[in-house]
């Protein structure tokens, strides 16, 4: 059991020591920063002393430890764009997109569980399958253009919600602000969290109907119900309960995905979180911004899978060796 | 899922192939689901007449000296109001022909999307293949990278794909480049799940008796992996391909609103919706409309026919 | 009514707090300023906050002409002609409280000389400023300078004190990523105070009371908030919905809807601004065409033929929707040396462009990379695009990259692009600061913009003389022929000047400013 976790821990780092070089290479491939740095004016002597200032004269494993080295610490370097520390920019910009990310996860967890079991259980109705039909119109449309749709019908039409930013949002402490707090950072909330949420509302519905059905056919729940149990009873209390699972696990993985998602529905709604400084990054060549980004967001992605995975172990230790094979 | 496919090759053997299929229970229940039937045609209709854009229309939106600017912004159907020219679709800020740019723009489309989910399927086969049937340490590193690959969402894979190829490529050649590396960049994205689902029946496989015999009579392990394994995992395959288009082509308007797909001058269906969507306020409606409708269109009959795919495919959910 | 108002908000005063948002400015373009250090970054939207926030000796008016900042009076000294004489306002206070004298001046053009300082170009000509008594300044410049208040509008004074205590007296190295206090931080004299500053968020400022012109200007706003919005149809939405009730850079698409919205006008005028395409005709070879071993744009006939091929009033009636005026000069009317003959020389002819293109043994055509931003000036990538259509009739292939500004720009700098797409705005209305920056030859200090490769000594000799020329006559006469030279070797190929648009809520009231830096001191509530 041990060895096991401490064999995965270990993969785990290798991950992200990939990732880190890849981030760090971004350095070198997306222009030179001493091209970027300076001008038409440089003179040889600028271009040495700016070359030893960034250890650029080192030998590259030097140079990849030190950004790692700087990296455990969380020390990203100074951002191009805003002469100052990424760590402190990132920490400013996360409440934002961990508010958003949240309340579009409850948004796609409840709305998405609700309708998976009602199109399961009334799985040749109308209702059902309209349900159905209209949730795959959600995901055949690029998000942005749900998201643009939404400002058009509620904010430039209709005039009841926000188009843009997070409203008034409260400190809480040094480093949290939240919009959870006014009625102009709830109502701000909304359309952006709908679009992003939409589209992992969709996939968890489609899942939950589908394990559903599955569980409905098996035997226990036959038999439950010759033996008269209510069906109320036996889809919630037994079905659900069993679906619940596999759903659990994807809920887990979307995570990452609504987080990664963040950046469109953050550009088109000009939501500041660290999705829009990363679209912003790109756009002024930004790169400790753009690397600091890319680490975080493999650090969590590897920590969510290294989570799954031992849940998993601990679920069910038949899974240890195969986790992908149950599907 | 692996383990559920029809050995519909095994059935009826003398009988010609069209006959076999038309009499398979694959088509029937086909024949038997007007979803199916539909969203079959509406793709068909698509995908021919992109592929026969130039048959159909005699403008080439792609080719910038013919267009005339001040065809610009001429409403479907109207005509123009300096040039009095009718374009069935309107036209856009360039002055381009709505309905051929659409044929044009859809074969950008449908090709990226296309090749990307090959390159991806190509990519996920080979490895799903070699990882479940090797095993150890090869096993270990490729379902490893999967997993971080999986939750590593495809958009920020393509991003990073198209920043690092857009530093490295020489100037000159971004205007090609760009199709290649939006394949690339979601093809990249998107082979997990076609690696896991054959690695799966891959495994389930490898034990059985005809295999381990083929193995002793020391036959050559990839001419066992293509010939016994790989059929008994193309259904699912094909399953997750067809979803795996519809993706790729939204993806590919996502990276082009992100500002990272195809080159405006020659723009695909993203495109052509992230340049109408700047109309959306001032009424020419037409810019946006008929290219959302047309992704929506192509986007969901796909959607729909992986649908139906899967549970036709998968004889527990009929 | 307006003083009902007043007299009804001031009795209600007493009894319940006065709702903030009646002045809030809410305020939103597409681009945040790109630092608020005052010397770094000549750029247009850094410019326009630091204005609410900075003050200049002298800044100009809604209609462009001078009018007195941080100095009452000047003149050029009666003993010596290399002189200007600065009298300074007195008795006003930096935001933190510090006086404002003489010595913050000669601190500031110190600083503003620095090799890290983007407004160097601008001050060049003054080799030293020196404090008389506490409210005159003295600046000495290296030959008479008739023009030298033009170039002083953008060079905003700090408080030499603030900026020593804060460890910033060296201007941010922007391109280096420095850090320094003057970046987020500002102290200046102006009618607004930072409140916070999130770069590409929020930034807010408050009305600051102790202004000296508090009598003298409406400043009727009571706080700004400045958002930044990339995404234009969310930025149109956000006036539409009234979540913002000014704003600039409106897609020129969306004016209509704006100005027939209950309670939003949009109000318009001329800008000071021009936009053309910049050719690299220097160089024996280019990079970004099919041509090996040779430079077609090397060839005047090519650049002709090319500037012929672009339907100028095409691109004004569907890509501009009349937001634009063709233009024949890279010049926009607001400046010294504009003439209206200049203007119209620019005219389209396919086919005499294609025999031009015939001549030069171009007839085939060839490719060539046009290297466009596609976020800094209207429509943009638009304009490009329909050029790429244009040129294509005879022959010239264009292969677009249309990239952000930030990516852009540096080509230009670099000498990277071949062939490109800039606008330029006139701070000072003099063609001096043009030929500066456009048509002398590239050195470190000046014709650092000119992408073109273009380098004639006697030109260049010309460009600088203009400086110290004091007889008027005999500079506008030099000034209209570098003009000629740059008019008839086809320099740059102009395509139109910008119109302005604002979108405000109809309770406001102020003019459009032809340098599109509204400044909120003026802004009247009706």
């Amino acid at each position: 059991m041990l060895a096991f976790i401490i064999r995965r821990l270990g993969q785990s780092i290798l991950v992200l020591l990939v990732v880190g070089l890849i981030a760090f290479s971004m350095f070198r491939f997306v222009g030179d920063p001493i091209d970027n740095m300076l001008g038409q004016e440089r003179t040889i002597e600028d271009v040495e002393r700016l070359k030893r200032q960034l250890g650029l004269d080192q030998p590259f494993p030097v140079q990849y430890f030190k950004f790692l080295q700087g990296a455990v610490q969380g020390n990203f370097g100074v951002s191009y764009r805003q002469g100052r520390p990424v760590s402190e920019i990132i920490r400013e910009r996360a409440p934002a997109t961990l508010e958003l990310a949240f309340v579009s996860g409850i948004f796609a967890i409840l709305l998405g569980i609700a309708l998976g079991v009602f199109t399961a259980i009334r799985r040749n109705g109308i209702a059902a399958n309209f349900i159905m039909a209209s949730s795959l119109i959600g995901v055949s449309l690029p998000t942005f253009l749900i998201g643009i749709l939404l400002i058009y019908l509620f904010s430039v039409e209709l005039g009841w919600l926000p188009s843009f930013g997070r409203g008034q949002t409260v400190k809480l402490g040094d480093w949290w602000s939240t919009g959870f707090l006014t009625e102009s950072g709830l109502k701000a909330l909304i359309l952006p969290s709908i679009t992003l949420g939409l589209y992992q509302m969709t996939l968890i519905m489609r899942l939950v109907r589908s394990e559903m059905l599955e569980v409905l056919r098996q035997d226990y729940i036959r038999f439950a119900m010759a033996r008269g149990l209510k069906e109320r009873a036996v889809n919630f209390h037994h079905a659900l309960k069993n679906t619940m699972v596999p759903v659990v696990t994807v809920i887990g993985l979307q995570l990452g995905a609504i987080i990664a998602f963040a950046i469109i529905t953050e550009t088109v709604f000009q939501w500041p979180g660290v999705g829009l400084l990363f679209i912003n990054a790109i756009q002024f060549v930004d790169i400790p911004v753009m690397a600091a980004y890319l680490m975080l967001i493999s650090v969590m992605f590897v920590a969510i899978n290294l989570i799954v995975d031992i849940l998993y172990v601990f679920i069910d230790p038949r899974l240890r060796a195969d986790r992908a094979g149950a599907h | 899922m692996a383990d559920t496919n029809l050995p519909l090759t095994e059935r009826a053997v003398e009988k010609g192939r069209w006959q076999r299929f038309r009499e398979s229970d694959f088509f029937h229940a086909f024949k038997r689901s007007p979803v199916a039937i539909v969203s079959f045609a509406v793709v068909s209709v698509l995908v021919l007449s992109a592929i026969f854009a130039p048959l159909i229309t005699s403008t080439n939106p792609f080719d910038p000296s013919t267009l005339n600017l001040m065809n610009g912004f001429t409403p479907p159907m109207e005509p123009n109001a300096f040039t009095g020219q009718q374009f069935l679709m309107g036209t856009d800020d360039q002055g381009r022909d709505v309905f051929a740019t659409i044929l044009y723009g859809m074969r950008i489309s449908l090709f990226v999307g296309a090749s990307a989910v090959l390159f991806a399927m190509i990519l996920g086969i080979v490895l799903g293949l070699i990882s479940g049937y090797f095993g150890g340490w090869t096993e270990t590193i490729i379902m490893r990278i999967a997993d971080v690959q999986l939750t590593f969402p495809s958009i920020l894979v393509a991003m990073l794909i198209f920043g690092i190829a857009k530093g490295i490529t020489p100037v000159e050649y971004r205007d090609q480049m760009a199709i290649w590396v939006l394949i690339l960049a979601i093809g990249l994205s998107d082979w997990v799940q076609f690696a896991r689902v054959v690695r799966g029946a891959t495994l389930v496989e490898k034990g059985k008796d005809y295999v381990a015999a083929a193995r002793l009579i020391g036959r050559n392990p990839w001419a066992i992996m293509i010939k016994h394994i790989l059929p008994n995992a193309l259904s699912p395959v094909l399953v997750i391909a067809t979803i795996s288009l519809a993706l790729a082509i939204i993806a590919e308007a996502t990276l082009s609103f992100l500002g990272v797909g195809a080159p405006p001058t020659q723009p695909s269906l993203g495109t052509l919706i992230r340049i109408g969507q700047g109309f959306l306020f001032s009424g020419e409606w037409w810019i946006l409309f008929f290219p959302a409708c047309t992704l929506l269109a192509l986007a969901l009959s796909v959607n729909l026919l992986g649908d139906w795919l899967r549970d036709a495919l998968n004889p527990r959910l009929r | 009514m307006k003083t009902a108002k007043k007299i009804f908000l001031a009795s209600l005063l007493t009894a319940v707090a006065m709702p903030a948002s009646a002045e809030t400015l809410k305020w939103a373009r597409a681009g945040d300023a790109l630092t608020l250090d005052p010397h770094s970054q000549n750029e247009g939207p850094s410019h326009t906050i630091r204005h609410q926030m900075y003050e200049p000796l002298i800044i100009r008016d809604t209609t462009g002409a001078f009018e007195a900042a941080l100095a009452t009076e000047w003149a050029p000294s009666e003993s010596d002609p290399n002189v200007w004489v600065f009298k300074l306002r007195e008795g006003v206070k930096f935001h933190d409280g510090a006086d404002f004298t003489a010595e913050d001046v000669v601190f500031s053009f110190e600083r503003a000389k620095q090799p890290t300082s983007d407004m160097k170009e601008l001050i060049n000509s003054i080799t030293e400023v020196r404090a008389v008594d506490d409210y005159t300044i003295e600046m000495v410049t290296d030959g008479p300078n008739p023009i030298l208040p033009s170039n002083l509008t953008n060079l905003f004074i700090m408080d030499k004190g603030w900026t020593e205590t804060n460890n910033t007296v060296k201007v941010q190295d922007f391109e280096g990523g420095e850090i320094t206090y003057a970046t987020t931080n500002a102290n200046g004299t102006g009618a607004y105070k930072l409140v916070s500053r999130e770069p590409d968020v929020k930034t807010i400022m408050e009305r600051n009371d102790d202004y000296w012109g508090k009598d003298q200007f409406p400043m009727e706003i009571t706080e700004i908030v400045y958002t930044p919005i990339q995404n234009a149809a969310t930025r149109v939405a956000a006036m539409l919905s009234g979540e913002v009730n000014f704003l600039q850079d409106m897609p020129v698409q969306d004016l209509e809807r704006v100005n027939n919205a209950d309670g939003l006008v949009v109000k318009k005028a001329p800008q000071n601004r021009v936009i053309f395409f910049g050719m690299n005709q220097g160089a024996d070879d280019i990079e970004a065409d099919d041509v090996s071993g040779a430079n077609p744009l090397a060839d005047v006939r090519v650049r002709k033929a090319m500037s012929m091929a672009i339907d100028r009033n095409a691109i004004q009636k569907v890509v501009m929707r009349d937001q634009s005026i063709p233009a024949g000069m890279i010049a926009p009317p607001f400046v010294n040396g504009w003439t209206e003959e200049m203007d119209a020389e620019s005219s389209t002819d396919v086919e005499g462009a294609k025999k031009l293109m015939a001549d030069a043994g171009y007839g085939d055509g060839f490719s060539i990379r046009l290297d466009c931003p596609n976020d800094r000036y209207i429509n943009d990538e638009a304009i490009c695009q329909a050029a790429v259509g244009m040129l294509g009739q005879i022959g010239v292939k264009v292969n677009l990259d249309a990239k952000p500004k930030a990516q852009h720009f540096p080509l230009i700098t670099d000498g990277k692009t071949d062939f490109y797409m800039l606008g330029w705005g006139v701070p000072t209305y003099d063609s001096e600061y043009i030929f500066n920056f456009l048509v002398h030859g590239r050195e470190s200090d000046i014709g650092t913009w000119n992408g073109t490769g273009f380098d004639s000594d006697e030109l260049d000799a010309k460009i600088k003389s203009l400086a110290s020329n004091t007889d008027l006559d005999a500079r506008n006469a030099d000034i209209a022929a570098i003009w000629r030279v740059v008019q008839d070797e086809q320099l740059y190929i102009p395509i139109h000047h910008q119109v302005l648009n604002w979108g405000m809520a109809e309770n406001l009231a102020i003019e459009v400013d032809p340098e599109d830096q509204p400044k909120v001191k003026y802004i009247k509530l009706n």
